[in-house]
C-alpha cells in the first residue's frame, strides 16, 4: 500500500513537471524512451530483413538452364527425342525438312508432362487428354495454346545447346514455326 | 502535417487497434497490474514481486536467462530447419551450405550452437543458485523436481542436436552414448542379466533409440525428431508448469534476514 501511494505521487509529479522547473528531466526521459524503443524496433527491422533474405539461397541444386544435347547428325529426320525429358523437361525435335527445335514438355492447360505417342504421331497429356502435333500446336483437349519452345543453337564444339532462359511462348491458334522462325535451327 | 500526439490519437481510435488492445493504458498501479493479469503471455508471472527476491545478488537472474536462451534456440532452430534435410546423404552438406552459401546462415547456425552451450551452462548455474539459497525446500519440493527433469531435458536436447550435422564428432558421440544404453542393466544387451532376459542388440533400449542396430539413417531421423519436435514439446509444457509453480509456491524465495 505504501508502495502504491509513493508510485501515485511520483506519477503526479511527472505530469506537473512541465509547469515546474523539471521540464529538462522530462525531455531527457522522452528522448531516452524514444532511443530505447527505436533501438528495439531497429533491431527487429534489421532481423526481419535478414530473415527475408535468408529465404533466397545463393546456390541452387537444380538442373542447369543451359545444356548440351549432342551433335545434329545423331538425330534422324522426323523424330522426337525424349532423352532429356526427365531431367530438363525438354524434347529435342527434328522435323522432316531437317530443322531442329527444343520444346518444353509442359502441357499449356495445367502444367502436366505430356508423352510422345510414336504410333499416332502426337503428344498426349495424361491429365486431361490435350493433344499436340509434332510442332507443339494443340489440336484437341482443353489446352489453350501450343507448347513453349526454347532457344537452340550450335555451340563451338559442334554440339547443340539448349538455353531455357530464352523462351518462345506458344500463341493460341498459331503455328510456332511461323510465329517464331528463329526458334528453328537449320544446320 | 499532423503532430505526433494527433496521429497517435487517431491510431488508438482505429477499430483494429481497439480490437487488439482492449483498453487504453495509463501508467497507474492499477493499469500496470491489469497489463499482467490480462496478457496471455504474462499471466503466468506474478503481478507483484518482492523487491528482495529479485535482487540480482540473490537470483543471479539465471532462470530468466535460461528461458531467454531457450526462446533464442527455438527461433534460430525453426529457421535452420528450412535448409536442413535429416538424411545421411544431405545432412552434412546442408550444414556446409548454411555456413558458406545461405544468406545469414552462418550467424544463425552459430547462434544456435553457441546458444545451446550457453543454455546448458546457465541452467546448471540456475540449479546451483537454487540449491545454495535453499530454494528447493518446502513448499517448493515439487518445483525442484520439475526443474531436475527440465535439466535432463536440456542435456537431451543438446545431445540429440549433436548428431544433426552428421559429422565425425556427432556420429561418435551418439555411438558412445547409445553404447552406454546398451550396457545398462536390464535395458541393454551388454548389461548384467541380458542373457537371462534374452536381451539382444535387436530388442534393447539402444535399438529403440537408434531405430536399428547401428548408427545410420534411422538414428539421424530419430535424433532429429526428438531434437526438433518431441523434447521441445515436453520441455515447453514443463516450463509453463515450472513458472506457474514459482508463483503458486509464494513467488521467488526470499533471502533470510
Amino acid at each position: 500500500m505504501q508502495d502504491d501511494r509513493e508510485l501515485g505521487r511520483e506519477h503526479q509529479e511527472e505530469s506537473t513537471s512541465h509547469e515546474g522547473g523539471q521540464a529538462e528531466s522530462s525531455n531527457r526521459r522522452k528522448f531516452l524512451t524514444r532511443v530505447g524503443w527505436g533501438g528495439v524496433i531497429g533491431f527487429l527491422a534489421i532481423n526481419s530483413a535478414a530473415f527475408l533474405r535468408f529465404f533466397y539461397p545463393r546456390v541452387l541444386f537444380e538442373p542447369a538452364s543451359q545444356f548440351k544435347v549432342g551433335l545434329p547428325a545423331d538425330y534422324p529426320l522426323g523424330t522426337v527425342n525424349s532423352q532429356y525429358q526427365r531431367e530438363y523437361r525438354t524434347w529435342i525435335i527434328r522435323l522432316q525438312d531437317g530443322a531442329f527445335f527444343a520444346l518444353e514438355s509442359k502441357c499449356t492447360h495445367l502444367g502436366c508432362t505430356p508423352n510422345w505417342m510414336e504410333a499416332q504421331k502426337k503428344f498426349k497429356c495424361p491429365c486431361h487428354g490435350s493433344g499436340y502435333y509434332i510442332t507443339g500446336l494443340n489440336f484437341e483437349g482443353p489446352a489453350p495454346r501450343p507448347m513453349d519452345r526454347f532457344k537452340i543453337s550450335v555451340a563451338e564444339d559442334g554440339q547443340m545447346l539448349v538455353d531455357k532462359t530464352i523462351r518462345y511462348p506458344g500463341v493460341p491458334g498459331k503455328e510456332s514455326n511461323e510465329v517464331y522462325p528463329e526458334s528453328l535451327l537449320r544446320v | 502535417m499532423k503532430s505526433l500526439p494527433e496521429i497517435t490519437n487517431q491510431v488508438k481510435k482505429n477499430l483494429i487497434w481497439k480490437s487488439i488492445f482492449r483498453r487504453d493504458y495509463r501508467n497507474t498501479v492499477r493499469d500496470r497490474a491489469q497489463a499482467v493479469f490480462g496478457n496471455v503471455f504474462l499471466h503466468l508471472h506474478p503481478v507483484q514481486v518482492r523487491e528482495s527476491a529479485v535482487k540480482l545478488r540473490f537470483t543471479w537472474g539465471m532462470g530468466g536467462i535460461t528461458f531467454f536462451a531457450y526462446l533464442l534456440l527455438i527461433i534460430t532452430g525453426v529457421v535452420l530447419m528450412f535448409y536442413y534435410h535429416p538424411s545421411i546423404d544431405q545432412a552434412y552438406t546442408d550444414i556446409k551450405d548454411l555456413e558458406f552459401q545461405v544468406p545469414f546462415g552462418v550467424i544463425l547456425r552459430n547462434l544456435h550452437r553457441w546458444g545451446a552451450h550457453f543454455m546448458v551452462i546457465v541452467v546448471m548455474i540456475h540449479m546451483f543458485r537454487v540449491f545454495m539459497t535453499g530454494s528447493y525446500k518446502a513448499p517448493r519440493q515439487f518445483n525442484w523436481g520439475v526443474g531436475v527433469i527440465l535439466l535432463v531435458l536440456t542435456f537431451l536436447l543438446s545431445f540429440t542436436g549433436y548428431l544433426t550435422p552428421w559429422d565425425q564428432l556427432g556420429f561418435w558421440a551418439i555411438t558412445v552414448g547409445t553404447n552406454m544404453g546398451a550396457a545398462t542393466p536390464l535395458l541393454g544387451y551388454q548389461g548384467p542379466f541380458s542373457e537371462f532376459l534374452h536381451i539382444t542388440p535387436f530388442n534393447d533400449v539402444r535399438f529403440a533409440l537408434l531405430g536399428g542396430a547401428l548408427v545410420g539413417g534411422n538414428a539421424l531421423l530419430r535424433s532429429y525428431i526428438w531434437h526438433c519436435v518431441a523434447i521441445p514439446l515436453i520441455a515447453t509444457i514443463l516450463m509453463f508448469v515450472h513458472f506457474w509453480r514459482v508463483r503458486k509456491d509464494g513467488g521467488i524465495s526470499k533471502p533470510q534476514k
